[in-house]
């Protein structure tokens, strides 16, 4: 296993070393480059020049991917275009709010989808099942935009309980209880989306374990089907759930993308879209990076988690 | 990429092709055919699913004889509330939202297949190739495959749109060439069981090439994973297009958009006071992806070899 472990992050290697070269290809393949958003009538060429020329924009493909490396390397991402701020002081800035939402919207989820897919699985082809099923394909069918539309419309335009957006009242000094107002709703809309997927891993994980011998047993020697179903099934059953989150990362992120902008969450998600609008390359390439390493991360931890959990498993 | 994977059971889809190729071998095929037809038709949701797909598709075939009045013409009043006339009101510059939405299904029918198309052909191809050749050419089309999955799916769909430029067919293309890994990985799979097989080890011994064993006896056989995973896919690339247009990274204006027929709603006052502008759209996204999904669930359970009875 240990060997397993070794080898599956020496493969991460290689795979690490191409998600920064597809990376930064596409983003400097782009026709457009920053500096033509700054340009005015009074500019001459060579002021034009002399701009791409301190931004590094006129070197060789290669040489700005080498230099970018060994600045990323060094922890370094370089300087945002659009605020001349180093870039990693502006995801610094956002990435609180934005763990704090994926984080709240993943316990939301395990929430809805722990309960929902035990029940749908040890009542297996009932009402209860369909309804569970079918819920679970509403939620990943309806996207994420409209039901965050959807919530603001009900919870907070019709029913004023929650605010439209943000994550503090303007001008109040803020507080946590502001903040957690502020955060129901997007959490609720990105943990929903979410917990669609994830009802139907807690449902067929949880009827593969029914199915095994030892529940049986139990069930022979006596013991109550509650004991059976949330002692003896579920804990075998939890091991493969707690492990999916590897698979709803990716998921949650992009998530989150979408879910910030329509709630105005300060986060990086936000930023994402900002970026986008202003061609602030470096930090997008930075976004970028940091969402495929977090996915990269928790594949690489689901894998090594199922090995841990089950010494059954064998690799070559 | 971050496609909600519904092929829980990837053994299944081993299992399945085998279960094909016994049918095969025994001179059932046609039979084979039925009883998947036959068990398709048995799930309710499914059949629902496929009844209402049909009807979009035909909303999308005859928008101009069904939509009341042109998409694009703007001569009506600005925002007007539902009426006889305008039977979901107008939209800011004063165009018939109905007629907008039964056109913006078009959009949402192009990209779902058209992405699908692509990145079908795209994971099928190198597929085959990595799960036939083996050793290297394996090796390195596996890697690709862990870079292009280490992506968050819509970060990159984003990026790469802005960067090529927010339109229709760019969307189709980026959809297409992004989506390939999990067919990729499913036709390797398949491969890699089939090629083991005594049929496939006589077509060698036989001297047949590997593009011909490839394409006539193993790819028929791993068929039926690949159909579940491109109708999920459709639904998949549908939602993506709607949130791209609506992030206005998609499909621009004039040109409807279930998506960008959303974009508007982003501002308080219609969100709140012009409901008629995006509740039809959203629900309408919903309509058409979980119809899709729905067909994608009756076809996997349909071809599971499990529930064979």
């Amino acid at each position: 296993m240990f060997q397993y472990i070794i080898r599956r992050i020496a493969i991460a290697i290689p795979v690490l070393f191409g998600v920064t070269i597809f990376n930064f290809l596409i983003i400097n393949l782009a026709p457009g480059n920053p500096v033509d958003m700054f340009i005015n009538p009074n500019m001459s060429e060579a002021d034009i020049n002399a701009r791409k020329e301190a931004l590094g924009l006129n070197d060789p493909l290669w040489e700005q991917y080498a230099s970018w490396m060994g600045n990323l390397l060094q922890g370094d991402f370089g300087y945002s275009f659009s605020t001349y701020e180093p870039v990693l002081n502006n995801i610094a800035d956002r990435i609180g709010p934005t763990i704090l939402l994926m984080g709240s919207a993943l316990i939301i989820a395990y929430l809805i989808a722990i309960p929902i897919g035990i029940l749908s699985a040890t009542k297996q082809y009932s009402f209860t099942d369909y309804f569970a099923t079918t819920f679970s394909f509403f939620g990943i069918s309806i996207p994420n935009f409209f039901l965050g539309l959807g919530a603001i419309y009900i919870f907070a335009i019709l029913l004023p309980i929650f605010p439209t957006g943000g994550m503090n009242t303007l001008g109040s000094s803020g507080g946590i209880l502001d903040t957690l107002r502020h955060l129901i709703l997007p959490a609720f809309v990105l943990g929903t989306a979410i917990a669609g997927s994830m009802v139907r891993y807690v449902r067929s994980s949880m009827l593969e374990v029914l199915g095994q011998d030892y529940l049986r047993t139990a069930r022979a020697k006596g013991l109550h089907e509650f004991v059976v179903n949330n002692k003896h099934a579920l804990r075998n059953a939890l091991i493969p759930i707690i492990t999916i989150i590897g698979l709803e990362i990716p998921l949650l992120i992009g998530g989150a993308v979408i879910t910030e902008q329509i709630f105005q969450w300060p986060g990086l998600g936000q930023l994402t879209i900002q970026s986008i609008g202003s061609r602030d390359y470096p930090t997008l390439m930075a976004l970028n990076f940091l969402a495929a390493i977090t996915v990269l991360f928790s594949n690489l931890f689901t894998d090594i988690m199922y090995s841990v959990v089950d010494p059954r498993i064998k690799y070559n | 990429m971050s496609s909600p994977n519904l092929n829980l059971d990837k053994h299944n889809q081993v299992i399945s092709s085998n279960l094909l190729i016994q049918a095969d071998v025994l001179g059932q095929e046609e039979s084979y055919m039925k009883v998947i037809v036959t068990r398709f038709l048995k799930h309710k949701l499914a059949v629902v699913g496929l009844v209402t797909f049909i009807l979009i598709v035909l909303m999308a075939l005859f928008a101009p004889i069904i939509a009341p009045h042109d998409p694009y013409e703007i001569g009506y009043e600005f925002e007007a509330k539902p009426s006889m006339e305008h039977p979901l009101g107008t939209d800011q510059i004063g165009r018939d939202v109905l007629s907008r939405l039964i056109y913006a299904s078009r959009i949402s029918l192009a990209v779902g297949i058209g992405a699908v198309t692509i990145y079908v052909i795209i994971g099928t191809i190198l597929g085959a190739i990595a799960g036939y050749m083996g050793k290297w050419a394996d090796m390195i089309i596996m890697r690709i495959t862990d870079v292009f999955m280490s992506f968050p799916f819509l970060m990159v769909i984003l990026v790469l749109v802005s960067v090529m430029g927010p339109n229709l067919f760019n969307i189709i293309l980026v959809l297409g060439f992004l989506g390939w890994p999990p067919v990729a990985r499913l036709v390797r799979g398949s491969v890699l069981s089939l090629k083991e097989m005594d049929y496939i080890k006589a077509g060698v011994a036989l001297g047949y090439t590997a593009p011909r064993i490839l394409v006539h006896h193993i790819l028929p056989n791993a068929l039926a994973p690949i159909l579940v995973n491109a109708t999920f896919g459709i639904a998949f690339a549908i939602i993506t297009e709607a949130s791209l247009s609506f992030l206005g990274m998609g499909v621009q204006p004039p040109t409807a958009s279930w998506g960008n027929m959303l974009t508007e709603a982003q501002s308080l006052t219609v969100l709140a006071q012009q409901p008629w502008l995006w509740i039809p759209p959203g629900l309408f996204i919903i309509l058409a992806v979980i119809s899709i999904n729905f067909m994608g669930d009756g076809l996997r359970d349909a071809v599971d070899p499990k529930s064979f009875k």
